[in-house]
């Protein structure tokens, strides 16, 4: 009976959940109604669902309002996924990407092979854009993959290039997102292009904390870090050269609905571009990480710090 | 959404690793060790409580407690604290199982007629006679309830085993979102849940067999 009686709650409560997705519609479509209704002068800013996205989708939001502009900030999204399909439904007008995991995203059966540079990457990344979409300038700024080791696992195996763990890698334990495991720039291409295995593939997060402590806890031996993370500098890991450019350019490019672009939209974000780097953006990342600084204040504090303010 | 993952017979290859009898198997072994260690936690508790009318009030409250842990959180803590490994997953694990198990020992021992424990001691028995041959066993058809719902939890709830690198079904979720592959992450929901039901009804005939048909009114 009393069994029973569970089994009644939960058919009602999964009911419920049920017809409250039917009535919702899709929640991105009714906002974009909202949107048009409010003008079309406000330039929607979106961004992912993760720290280094929202602290750029708050400094283009932030430098578009100095021009002038008017905008509306709708960030943590989510993944890639979510947020093109708002972009191309007009949700959001601009957010920050990455040129390279663009690529992947939108080529048919992911990035061409042997294309990794840069430029190659963006005229790559030009052809295969939604329609009605578009990318300003690329900054230097880049957030890309790597190998990184200890420092201890470094002088052990003397290891300073990929090429370098081709002996050592069967005793090896290698940590990264799950989707390493079929992903051409991750196990792969290891294994096609520089002729490595693991011993084994633990699947962890992407360049998340659940890799780091797995790395500096020894249960890891070789880990699949951003080569935007403080921890690299404070923790003094070892990212291993990538001398045969496995992994694709991700310069940070602003990816933008062309209906919300205009020459003072293009020279505000094209100005912020020029400013960034790798090395400026792994700082003022780290306040925001490390420092819990509010993202407002980082975002106020580099334009300002770069007189694009 | 298809079925093509579920489908594929390669999938269910024994000697691939990921296919769905390793992970079966892997996700079947948590589950195992989570009721293993709630049970030996939660049975003897649960057993004291519900004989002696002592402490009643941990078991309501620590039932509660347990029951609103979100295990995922307490996983990453878990984490956080001792590293990566099966110890973490067992023990977000085992707090989902301890609620369940403690509570409805506690109720099974304190719904039962109290005059049967009565008439028990009328006729000599010893404390551990009237816990072992009448309490429990007339206590046995709740805690069974709870036993089974502590099993449809963890089994669907050890999927959480994949988010910080172990095995189990959780893979097919966790990966299957990570490469966009939705038929392997229906595969993996499906699969689950066909696994909670079959268990269901496994512990369904377990309980059939351990509890009295003097209790159950099957003579």
């Amino acid at each position: 009976m009393r069994i029973r009686a569970i089994g009644a709650a939960l058919a009602g409560a999964l009911l419920l959940s049920v017809a409250a997705c039917g009535a919702g519609d899709d929640p991105l479509a009714s906002d974009s109604d909202s949107n048009a209704s409010a003008g079309t002068s406000a330039v929607t800013v979106g961004s992912a669902n993760f720290a280094e996205s929202e602290l750029l989708a708050e400094i283009y939001s932030q430098a578009l309002e100095a021009k002038g502009v008017q905008v509306k900030r709708q960030f943590n999204i989510g993944a890639r996924e979510l947020y093109l399909k708002a972009l191309q439904d007009g949700s959001i007008d601009l957010l920050p990407e990455y040129n390279g995991a663009l690529l992947s995203a939108l080529h048919q059966g992911g990035a061409p092979q042997g294309v990794s540079k840069p430029d190659d990457v963006l005229a790559e990344l030009k052809k295969v854009l939604p329609a009605g979409t578009e990318v300003l300038e690329q900054s230097a700024a880049e957030d890309k993959d790597t190998l990184t080791v200890t420092q201890e696992t470094a002088t052990k195996h003397n290891l300073k290039t990929i090429d370098d763990l081709k002996p050592v890698a069967g005793q090896l334990t290698i940590g990264a997102g799950p989707e390493w495991q079929e992903r051409y720039q991750g196990l792969k291409g290891l294994k096609e292009l520089y002729g490595i295995t693991f011993k084994e593939f633990k699947p962890l997060d992407a360049g998340g904390p659940l890799t780091l402590n797995a790395l500096l806890d020894g249960k890891i031996d070789v880990a699949n870090i951003f080569s935007t993370d403080s921890a690299i500098a404070t923790k003094k890991l070892v990212v291993l050269e990538d001398t045969k450019n496995l992994y694709l350019a991700e310069n940070i490019i602003p990816l933008i609905r062309t209906e919300a672009n205009n020459p003072t939209v293009s020279g505000a974000l094209n100005a912020v571009s020029a400013k960034l780097t790798t090395d400026n953006l792994t700082q003022y990342l780290a306040k925001v990480q490390v420092d819990k600084q509010d993202t407002a204040t980082v975002a106020k504090a580099f334009l300002s710090d770069n007189g694009l303010v | 959404m298809n079925l093509s993952y579920l489908l594929d017979p390669a999938h269910w290859d024994p000697s691939v690793s990921g296919s769905f009898p390793q992970l079966l198997l892997s996700h079947l072994w948590y589950v195992f060790l989570a009721l293993l260690i709630g049970t030996v936690i939660a049975l003897p508790i649960g057993l004291y409580i519900g004989h002696t009318g002592k402490g009643s009030f941990i078991a309501i409250n620590a039932g509660n407690a347990g029951r609103s842990l979100p295990t995922l959180g307490l996983l990453m803590l878990m984490v956080t604290l001792l590293g990566l490994g099966l110890l973490p997953v067992l023990i977000a694990l085992t707090v989902l199982v301890v609620p369940p198990i403690l509570t409805s020992t506690y109720a099974g021992m304190r719904t039962l007629d109290r005059r049967v424990v009565d008439a028990a001691k009328g006729m000599g028995m010893r404390p551990w006679q009237v816990l072992t041959r009448v309490e429990l066993p007339m206590a046995l058809p709740v805690l069974m309830g709870g036993f089974r719902s502590a099993a449809l939890q963890v089994v669907a709830t050890a999927t959480v085993a994949a988010a910080v690198g172990l095995g189990g079904l959780g893979r097919l979720l966790i990966d299957g979102l990570a490469v966009n592959d939705y038929s392997r992450v229906l595969a993996g929901a499906i699969v689950v849940a066909v696994l909670a039901v079959v268990l269901d009804l496994f512990l369904a005939l377990v309980q059939r067999w351990v509890v009295s048909p003097g209790v159950s009114g099957r003579f």
